[in-house]
């Protein structure tokens, strides 16, 4: 193993309080990653300091749940959340530079949020 | 109060190589705001990865960036190796590291071309091509391409380097540095360059850090945070410290670059004085089934692929956050309060690849 990952599963709710302990604790934001599985979407916020890389975890069901920006503690946040938004239709609250939408210029708007195609057979 | 005028930047514009928009707020000449816009060309790669095996996605991995081609598809192989716990090779680590430093030589003498070429330093830029060019014959006579390599696999490379091949590369590579440096002397002495870059976007230590910058940008302002030291490759059996300056300026971003393509020849060097005989890749079995962040450098910073497998032969899914996206926020904090002339120098000093952000 390259490096030890930790992955810690919380609350939407408790997403600000968290962070902030992150920022206070001298980590960066590295990376805020959405992953849309069967029964929802799963958002990863990660982030490091010195090589210690521990992501912040929670599961959101319905494309109606809004999720607390953090970019009032990570201002570098909006980009992520702004991303996420574009491609996936998740709604954030209060994101320091709101886009509403035009962040991506994409053709088909919330591309990442089509129901999935089907895998194919593998050979 | 001045007057406020909206300029927009973009996508066309002669210095960008690439489509992105900004959105400039002046006051006279000044840059009060900066408000980026992406996607022109977001190709959804990232959703490709649930209906193409995850063996041959390593191919698509390699075409999200042109310049850092070889990066990606091995940040792609390291996530599923670490995923699968596969034993890569010692061998065909040493010629992983030695193709990523390849990558990291042609990029930023690229870059110095075209920042050359965004001050109007013309021969500059056309010197700094013509060197780039021996580096990619180098890559070429190893890979068989010059652009996409084609040589990440999961489990090891695809092609082997000869030992006379190896020493041949390391002979070229010492006539190439003297030359790296007789070009490179310039960017550090010469008056009109420094006017260009000295002081010129600056970004302190503490705002580079939690803006979440990587790459030279970040180490250009005193962070030493290089993702080579995290090991992967053969990067934990070789000798070197990340390049840091202090000044966080444009000139500072220059320079860490510089003491880059001099840092990575000497990797190369102590890669093809270390590299064992071996296999040159694992096999690999089974399916992959779990999660992981793979973290790397490439020449523009820090790369993350996310990884999550369940079991079957295409993965749940796939996410590349890029260098350039990283250090959007620190380009919208470093053109607030510069002159307009500046911004193009300033675009180009975060070494934007939007191939990469629009993966």
């Amino acid at each position: 193993m390259i490096e030890e990952q930790k992955i810690i599963k919380i609350l939407v709710g408790d997403l600000p309080k968290k962070s902030e302990e992150f920022y206070c604790g001298g980590f960066r934001l590295a990376q805020i990653c959405c992953a849309q599985l069967d029964e929802g979407w799963e958002l990863s916020y990660s982030f490091d300091n010195n090589f210690e890389f521990v992501s912040l975890r929670f599961f959101v069901n319905s494309i109606e749940s809004v999720i607390p920006s953090i970019s009032h503690i990570y201002w570098s946040s909006f980009i992520y959340e702004n991303e996420i938004a574009d491609l996936f239709g998740l709604k954030f609250k209060d994101i320091a530079i709101d886009y509403k939408g035009s962040f991506y210029r994409t053709q088909v708007k919330q591309p990442f949020s089509r129901p999935k195609q089907k895998k194919p057979e593998a050979k | 109060m001045s007057k406020r005028t909206i300029i927009p930047f973009g996508p066309q514009h002669p210095v960008l190589p690439e489509p992105i928009h900004l959105d400039l707020v002046l006051e006279d000449e000044k840059v009060v705001e900066a408000i980026p816009k992406i996607g022109f060309i977001h190709r959804g790669l990232e959703r490709l990865v649930e209906k193409k095996d995850f063996l041959d996605f390593v191919y698509v991995a390699e075409r999200i960036c042109g310049i850092c081609s070889f990066i990606h598809g091995l940040t792609y192989c390291v996530a599923l190796e670490q995923i699968m716990k596969i034993e890569v090779p010692p061998r065909s680590q040493y010629l992983r590291t030695i193709w990523s430093e390849l990558s990291r030589i042609h990029s930023h003498l690229m870059w110095l071309g075209l920042i050359a070429d965004a001050f109007g330093f013309e021969s500059l830029f056309m010197h700094c091509w013509r060197l780039r060019e021996n580096i990619l014959d180098i890559i070429e006579e190893t890979t068989g391409g010059r652009v996409i390599f084609g040589s990440a696999k999961i489990g090891g490379v695809r092609k082997d380097i000869a030992e006379d091949k190896l020493a041949e590369i390391v002979a070229k590579l010492g006539i190439y540095e003297r030359e790296i440096r007789e070009i490179t002397n310039v960017f550090i002495k010469d008056s009109s360059v420094k006017h260009r870059l000295v002081g010129v976007g600056v970004l302190t230590k503490d705002e580079v850090y939690k803006l979440g910058a990587v790459g030279p940008t970040l180490r250009a302002s005193g962070v030493a945070m290089d993702m080579r030291k995290l090991g992967y490759a053969a990067y934990n059996k070789i000798n070197f410290e990340p390049i840091v300056e202090t000044s966080g300026d444009s000139y500072s971003r220059c320079q860490v670059r510089i003491r880059e393509l001099f840092q990575s020849i000497d990797i190369i060097r102590q890669c093809v004085s270390k590299i064992e005989e071996g296999p040159i890749e694992a096999a690999v079995t089974g399916l992959p089934n779990g999660e992981f962040f793979a973290r790397t450098e490439q020449p523009r910073g820090e790369v993350i692929y996310y990884a999550k497998a369940d079991g079957t032969r295409f993965l749940k899914r796939l996410r590349v956050r890029t260098p350039t996206f990283a250090n959007l926020p620190a380009l919208i904090k470093m053109l607030k309060g510069c002159e307009l002339a500046d911004v193009p120098v300033l675009v180009l000093t975060i070494d934007p690849c939007i191939s990469c952000t629009e993966r």
